[in-house]
């Protein structure tokens, strides 16, 4: 296939339209939906609306929600091993906390677990893939807080409970705007070099869904510089950490509190048993469950181990039922389809159009609302672009940013976008880029209250694992502000519980008493939890791989 | 022969061993679909963890190049290797007793002074970001250069991979930029001011009243907020 700059003539066809609408779009603006038009939208065009796609959990502390079917499945599922396959009289890690997971929730959880008085000989981190690995380092756009003299926390607050169709937790909601100007000041303790002017004052932005510019960033950076500077820190202050060996399950002890974790390791197959006082569930969201087939812009790992494992202790989950989907995922060229193309690109002036180069939506609609208005003008009214896979998209007119914000804007404030498209040859100041909305968000998840606490002894959480901070549609910006605050709460609790914990005997018979529901549940055995990791391999070679060694 | 409409298919040699895979594939779903399930070597995905740093040599080509295989397209001939990990040294400090003298990096990582200019680092780096200077403008005690320069940097480790002197770029660039971000940068006083007025109890009182309201009313607030 031939390509120019990048792009077949078939798109080539269409940019030219683009390019001719330009002029006059640089001075328009396209009005916000009411809410009644964002709902009329939403139940016509967002995936997450469609009832046919879900089903109703069958066992368990969450019997009778409504979630989607990949996370039925999961949910419902055996356990990887059962109680004979381990010996538990045999200790690997004696200690006070155990930190599931190596990501942002997890990092803070550690670091403030030490500040709370905890030896850090006496922590264990466990992450699946390296300490970092994670979605928190691939966060792009940035990081909210009320920081700014015309904003104040209580205007963050409603527009994270509008936002999330007012589903959200109040008291989660409370903790996470009024602890962000803390966060930030924190940070930039730390040594995280936001975006600011030359007096110090940062520069912030504004997001879906947002009524102040309050979106603090470091370039297109800013998950990485955040998760660089804590992960940093966490070495520095000589915290464990054990890499590549993902816990596989809970435990719990003979007083119905949970009590650590069997961990395995996916490079020797080693299990590990780790005996805590206080256990931090940390572990993520779960875009590689490719929730109705969508590409995601998640990590390798994304896989929603936690879930699984702590609903089988008795954690309660919420809002499972609603998934986020970006509105900008690349869809072009076909080797990033899926991949995050962040929020700012808008945020800076981008405006979305169709086939046409003409303007259909508002660009900075809440996600949800700015998704089923792309998949509206694709699916609905006929305006997408089709790329030389079949795959229909909506043009995000990227060579707007330089032109109102000035030349090499672009360059310096979405380097990694840039370079990203450059990679492919495409030139995103000079041309518009493809987009289509993408797996990105788990927005609900383990029940927890404002300490980080869930509903089962022992056990906290923080990050994207939980639910009830963003109710049914989180806002950018919003999900480096949970795991720092909440990651942090999570972190302080864990250690003031296990200060004063003690564990008795420890027991895998909650799996085992969980494998008996499903087995009544009528549940087909060859199903098992935790994923672990998503399977890629080529299907040519799986049909013809055989177990012998 | 695959059929007219297939994709072509290419030969690469993923660690010396030949596979046919489809053109177009990224290296990393170019292993997977040879049959590799990636357990090192595959973070994000996305070109923005480092797990994935690749070497690769083309078809009837000496060079040596790198790339991170999650951002890289497949090339008939291309004989590549992933790097699972890098053994490199990084310094344990505690941020609050550093300062920004002359010599501060090159107190916490001497082995910057053993740079011999080759620029193999600058070459190197799959995010084309210019290595050897900011191990340079480290050396002169340039901080807030270092750290602008290296801001980019995902921590692949090809660079110290690739150094002669043993230097571990990405890791001094790391404390450049927290130095940079920490002592260089202007604060911002509007943070401070703000978490004052966090600290005075006026907010959790503002909340409180959001808090206290029903549906139809926080609803009809939400509508009626300014935006600015």
């Amino acid at each position: 296939m031939k390509l120019i700059k990048g792009y077949p003539e078939s798109m080539r066809e269409s940019i030219e339209k683009v390019e001719k609408t330009r002029e006059k779009r640089l001075k328009a603006q396209y009005k916000q939906m009411s809410l009644e038009e964002r709902d009329d939208v939403l139940n016509k065009y967002h995936p997450d609306y469609k009832p046919e796609v879900k089903r109703t959990l069958s066992v368990g502390p969450s019997k009778g929600e409504i979630v989607p079917f990949e996370v039925a499945d999961l949910i419902e599922s055996y356990p990887r091993i059962s109680e004979k396959d381990i010996d538990l009289s045999n200790i690997d890690y004696d200690v006070d906390l155990l930190i599931i997971g190596g990501g942002g929730a997890g990092t803070m959880a550690g670091i403030w677990a030490t500040y709370e008085g905890i030896d850090p000989e006496d922590i264990l981190m466990t992450t699946k893939l390296r300490h970092g690995d994670s979605n928190s380092i691939m966060a792009q756009g940035g990081i909210q807080a009320a920081d700014k003299p015309n904003d104040s926390p209580e205007i963050h607050y409603l527009d994270v409970i509008g936002g999330g169709h007012f589903a959200n937790e109040p008291d989660l909601v409370e903790a996470l705007v009024s602890d962000g100007p803390g966060v930030i000041k924190w940070f930039e303790e730390k040594g995280v070099m936001f975006d600011k002017q030359k007096d110090g004052t940062m520069i912030t932005m504004h997001g879906g869904g947002t009524s102040r510019k309050r979106m603090h960033s470091a370039k297109d950076y800013t998950g990485m510089e955040l998760l660089r500077v804590i992960r940093d820190e966490f070495i520095n202050l000589s915290i464990p950490a054990v890499e590549f060996s993902p816990a596989i399950e809970l435990l719990m002890d003979d007083k119905g509190q949970v009590a650590g974790a069997v961990l395995f390791n996916i490079e020797t197959h080693q299990y590990y048993v780790v005996r805590a006082k206080s256990t931090v569930m940390a572990t993520g969201g779960f875009g590689r469950l490719h929730i109705q087939g969508f590409p995601t812009t998640n990590h390798y790992g994304a896989t929603a181990d936690g879930l699984a494992m702590a609903y089988r202790c008795g954690a309660r989950l919420r809002d499972m039922d609603s998934v986020q989907y970006h509105p900008t995922g690349a869809a072009f060229p076909e080797q990033i389809v899926g991949l995050l193309i962040t929020e700012k690109v808008r945020g800076l002036g981008a405006q979305p159009l169709n086939k046409e180069g003409e303007m259909f939506v508002h660009p900075l609609e809440p996600r949800d609302v700015e998704s089923a208005a792309f998949i509206k003008e694709c699916y609905g009214a006929g305006g997408g672009v089709e790329t030389p896979t079949g795959m229909q998209g909506i043009w995000l007119d990227s060579p707007m940013i330089n032109m109102i914000k000035g030349e090499g804007v672009t360059e310096r404030e979405l380097s990694a976008m840039y370079r990203m498209f450059k990679r492919f040859d495409i030139n995103m100041v000079e041309d518009p880029i493809l987009v289509f909305p993408t797996l990105h968000y788990q927005n609900g998840g383990i029940v927890i209250d404002a300490n980080g606490a869930t509903e089962v002894k022992g056990l906290f959480a923080g990050g994207e694992v939980t639910g009830g901070v963003h109710g049914k549609n989180r806002l950018m910006g919003n999900s480096l502000l949970d795991y720092s605050v909440f990651g942090r709460r999570a972190g302080i609790s864990a250690a003031r519980h296990a200060k004063k914990a003690s564990v008795g005997k420890l027991t895998l018979a909650h799996v085992t008493k969980y494998s008996e529901q499903l087995k009544k549940a009528g549940v087909p055995e060859s199903r098992k939890s935790p994923m672990i990791l998503p399977e890629y391999r080529g299907k040519n070679v799986l049909s013809r791989a055989i177990d012998i060694f | 022969m695959a059929e007219s409409n297939k994709i072509p298919l290419v030969s690469v040699f993923i660690m010396g061993k030949e596979y046919k895979v489809p053109s177009g594939l990224t290296l990393m779903k170019a292993m997977e679909y040879a049959g590799y399930r990636y357990t090192r070597g595959a973070g994000c995905r996305a070109g923005f963890c480092g797990a994935c740093a690749t070497i690769y040599r083309l078809k009837n080509d000496y060079k040596l190049k790198s790339a991170l295989a999650c951002q890289t397209t497949v090339d008939e001939g291309m004989y590549l290797v992933q790097l699972p990990f890098t053994p490199a040294n990084k310094k344990k400090y505690d941020m609050e007793k550093l300062n920004i003298a002359h010599n501060a990096l090159l107190k916490e990582y001497p082995e910057i002074a053993r740079c011999i200019s080759c620029n193999s680092c600058t070459k190197v780096c799959p995010q084309e970001l210019k290595v050897m200077d900011y191990v340079q403008a480290s050396l002169r005690g340039d901080i807030e250069k270092a750290a602008t320069l290296s801001f980019d940097c995902v921590q692949c480790g090809l660079c110290a991979f690739r150094c002669p002197a043993e230097i571990t770029q990405y890791h001094v660039g790391q404390l450049a930029r927290r130095l940079n971000g920490k002592f260089v940068a202007p604060k911002a006083a509007h943070t401070e001011e703000a978490v004052a007025k966090v600290l005075s109890g006026v907010i959790k009182e503002e909340i409180s009243k959001l808090k206290a309201m029903n549906l139809a009313e926080i609803k009809e607030i939400y509508k009626k907020r300014s935006i600015e």
